[in-house]
């Protein structure tokens, strides 16, 4: 495993998104998602609302380490705020 | 048959220009092939004036360009060999099954497809190496595996779908066990499918060189890196890279001719 | 269903876990790489986003970016009409269809299974101003050529390369999306008296529509990727003027050996295309299975 150069950050990282798969599964599982249309302009599954949030949390660091050079939480901040938008009302 | 879904003219010169255009740089292939590389060097001449059958004796004989083309041969069989045996089921399942995950499953397999195998270059060497794999046909058979079984997939998912559930009752009805079905009527009826696909895996696997050049050091270089070796501090023999070119080309032309009565209706299913 | 649903991942789990071998395990431990200064296996530092930023920020990345772009746009620009245009004057009745027009598929088919770098092989032998027969032809005729010294030479080259190796795809697509239309079709359009162009675009363009966006799909993501003819064909040079993201990316990782910024680009080089993708796998792929298993959904719900 030491070729794979984990470092804990990345692990924590990783669990968070298996993690987050795992509950995903459980969810699907008690309440069955049905297809719903937001704001955004096409219909999707709370599965898609979590894909498109995660994307746009990507999208949103990526940004901010482009523009400045200071750490990027409040990219954070408006990742969460984003991903609560998209979950609720996408 | 009428006037409307005949070609213009326009359209049949367009064709012949673009086979024109095809033709060329594999005529002057193979002419660069038949000429030593003296000749080569020599004098431009528009049509060889001599012919010369060195440079694909040495192609054949040097063992060399034989271990590589051997190799090259390896794991396009290994590559096309798994693909098609872990995507018969799964494209099987993804036709007739509806399951928890299964369309996420489906575009995840598609982002592989799809992933630029420059992304995979440093941690496929590092990968390999760790399971002791490195510089063997399975390694480059496997790493070509990430880009080909999704395409399987997709491909033989859109065939089976095509197939009526019907007859999967109707077989059940028979008193069929479920392997006998699948063995005996299932996949008979989906062999322009597997055609296909075995079509798409070569294609993949037999053309790309990145991988295949990282993962590999000495005992199995492909073809591919061979050709590297025609460029020696003398300069290049161009006549024989062009013949190692030239047999490169002849696995390519030996499968689309037995899947070509496949191929259009296989395109035609809209998953390629 | 709920028995359905376990033996259906038994169906796919082989499918799963090779693909998690050499495709999950190898994006982690990209990820890894991308947030530390690794000087070999077990010497290696935390730097947190340090590289991406160094990426995002790096001149030559970005003209590579450029390039890329333009280099794509360009290929897709000539490829898709020239493939749909090509399919639209093969052969279409069953008598066409004997010794000549299978010879034509072959050689259609033909440069899609030539090995990268024996694309770039034969273009390099074909254009080269010395020994090539398009070099010496242009050469011929009065006018300069040489594309491994002039820059705009080597991009017209490099163009002329894909053209040649790829509408190939498309007009395959394309055609068997017309050997689909029904010859009823043409007979009512040519009653209504309909002109050709009228014919392509009501008749023939909806038929082609999804084989053509799945085309375009895999047309672009390729072009993105391109990096072996280009890397045999120029070197990606003179200078670093035919340079595309996958040969700096490559260079940069293997050439220089600077793991993490590498691993950096290459994870946000991975984004771009999951985004790509996924944008297109709603807009097209989605609606297209959604059907299938909208009818399977049917069927189950029958039983």
């Amino acid at each position: 495993m030491n070729w794979m150069a984990w470092t804990l950050p990345t692990a924590l990282f990783f669990c968070a998104i298996g993690l987050l798969l795992f509950t995903m599964t459980l969810i699907e599982l008690k309440r069955p998602t049905t297809m719903a249309r937001g704001w955004l302009p096409m219909a999707t599954t709370r599965g898609d609302r979590i894909f498109i949030s995660l994307l746009a949390a990507a999208g949103l660091h990526v940004a901010w380490l482009a523009l400045f050079t200071s750490p990027p939480y409040v990219a954070s901040v408006a990742a969460v705020i984003t991903a609560i938008i998209v979950l609720r009302w996408g | 048959m009428n006037s409307l879904s005949k070609p213009s003219a326009v359209a049949r010169l367009t064709l012949w220009a673009y086979c024109l255009y095809l033709i060329l740089p594999l005529y002057w292939l193979l002419t660069m092939a038949l000429r030593s590389n003296q000749d080569i060097l020599g004098s431009f001449t528009w049509w060889p004036t001599s012919f010369t059958l060195v440079n694909f004796a040495e192609v054949f004989t040097n063992p060399v360009w034989r271990d590589g083309l051997i190799n090259s041969l390896t794991y396009v069989v290994l590559n096309t060999g798994i693909s098609i045996l872990v995507a018969v089921p799964a494209a099987y399942v993804f036709s007739r099954f509806r399951f928890l995950g299964d369309k996420q499953l489906f575009f995840w397999l598609l982002t592989n497809r799809m992933a630029p195998p420059a992304v995979f270059l440093l941690p496929f060497f590092q990968l390999y190496s760790a399971v002791g794999l490195f510089d063997t046909p399975l390694a480059v058979a496997l790493a070509h595996c990430l880009f080909t079984v999704p395409l399987a997939v997709w491909i033989l998912e859109g065939f089976m779908a095509s197939v009526p559930k019907e007859i999967d009752e109707m077989a059940a009805l028979d008193g069929h066990s479920f392997g006998v079905f699948f063995f005996r009527i299932f996949l008979p009826l989906n062999r322009a499918a597997i055609g296909v696909t075995l079509f798409f895996c070569f294609m993949f696997s037999w053309v790309e060189l990145l991988l295949a050049r990282t993962l590999t050091a000495s005992a199995a270089k492909p073809i591919a890196v061979v050709m590297t070796r025609t460029i020696s501090a003398s300069g290049v023999d161009w006549g024989l890279l062009a013949a190692a070119g030239v047999v490169t080309l002849i696995p390519g032309i030996v499968v689309v001719w037995f899947v070509r009565k496949h191929l259009v209706r296989g395109f035609a299913m809209g998953r390629v | 269903m709920q028995a359905n649903q376990n033996r259906a991942w038994l169906g796919v789990l082989p499918v799963v876990l090779i693909v998690a071998f050499s495709g999950v395990i190898p994006l982690m431990t990209v990820v890894n790489f991308s947030v530390q200064d690794v000087l070999d296996v077990n010497t290696r530092f935390f730097v947190g986003f340090d590289w991406y930023r160094e990426i995002l920020r790096d001149q030559r990345l970005l003209d590579a970016l450029g390039r890329q772009l333009l280099f794509s746009a360009t290929v897709l620009a000539i490829e898709i009409p020239l493939g749909i245009a090509v399919a639209r004057a093969m052969p279409r009745e069953p008598k066409g269809r004997g010794w000549g027009a299978a010879a034509l598929l072959v050689l259609l088919a033909l440069p899609l299974l030539v090995p990268w770098n024996v694309v770039g092989t034969i273009w390099q032998v074909y254009a080269r101003p010395d020994i090539g027969l398009l070099g010496h032809g242009i050469n011929a005729l009065g006018i300069h050529y040489n594309f491994s010294q002039v820059s705009s030479h080597a991009w017209i080259t490099l163009i002329l390369m894909d053209v040649w190796h790829w509408p190939s795809l498309i007009a395959l697509l394309a055609f068997s999306g017309l050997t689909s239309i029904p010859n009823q079709h043409y007979q009512a359009a040519e009653l209504d008296g309909a002109s050709r162009w009228q014919v392509f675009r009501f008749v023939e363009m909806p038929r082609l529509r999804s084989v053509l966006i799945i085309g375009v799909l895999l047309r672009l993501m390729d072009s993105l990727m391109i990096y072996t003819e280009p890397f045999v064909l120029t070197g990606g040079g003179p200078g670093t003027s035919t340079t595309l993201l996958s040969q700096y990316l490559a260079t940069m990782a293997v050439g220089q050996f600077d793991v993490g910024p590498a691993a950096a680009f290459s994870v946000l080089y991975f984004l771009l295309i999951l985004l790509l993708c996924w944008l297109f796998y709603t807009a097209v792929v989605k609606r297209d299975l959604e059907q299938d298993f909208a009818r399977q959904g049917e069927r189950a719900a029958h039983e």
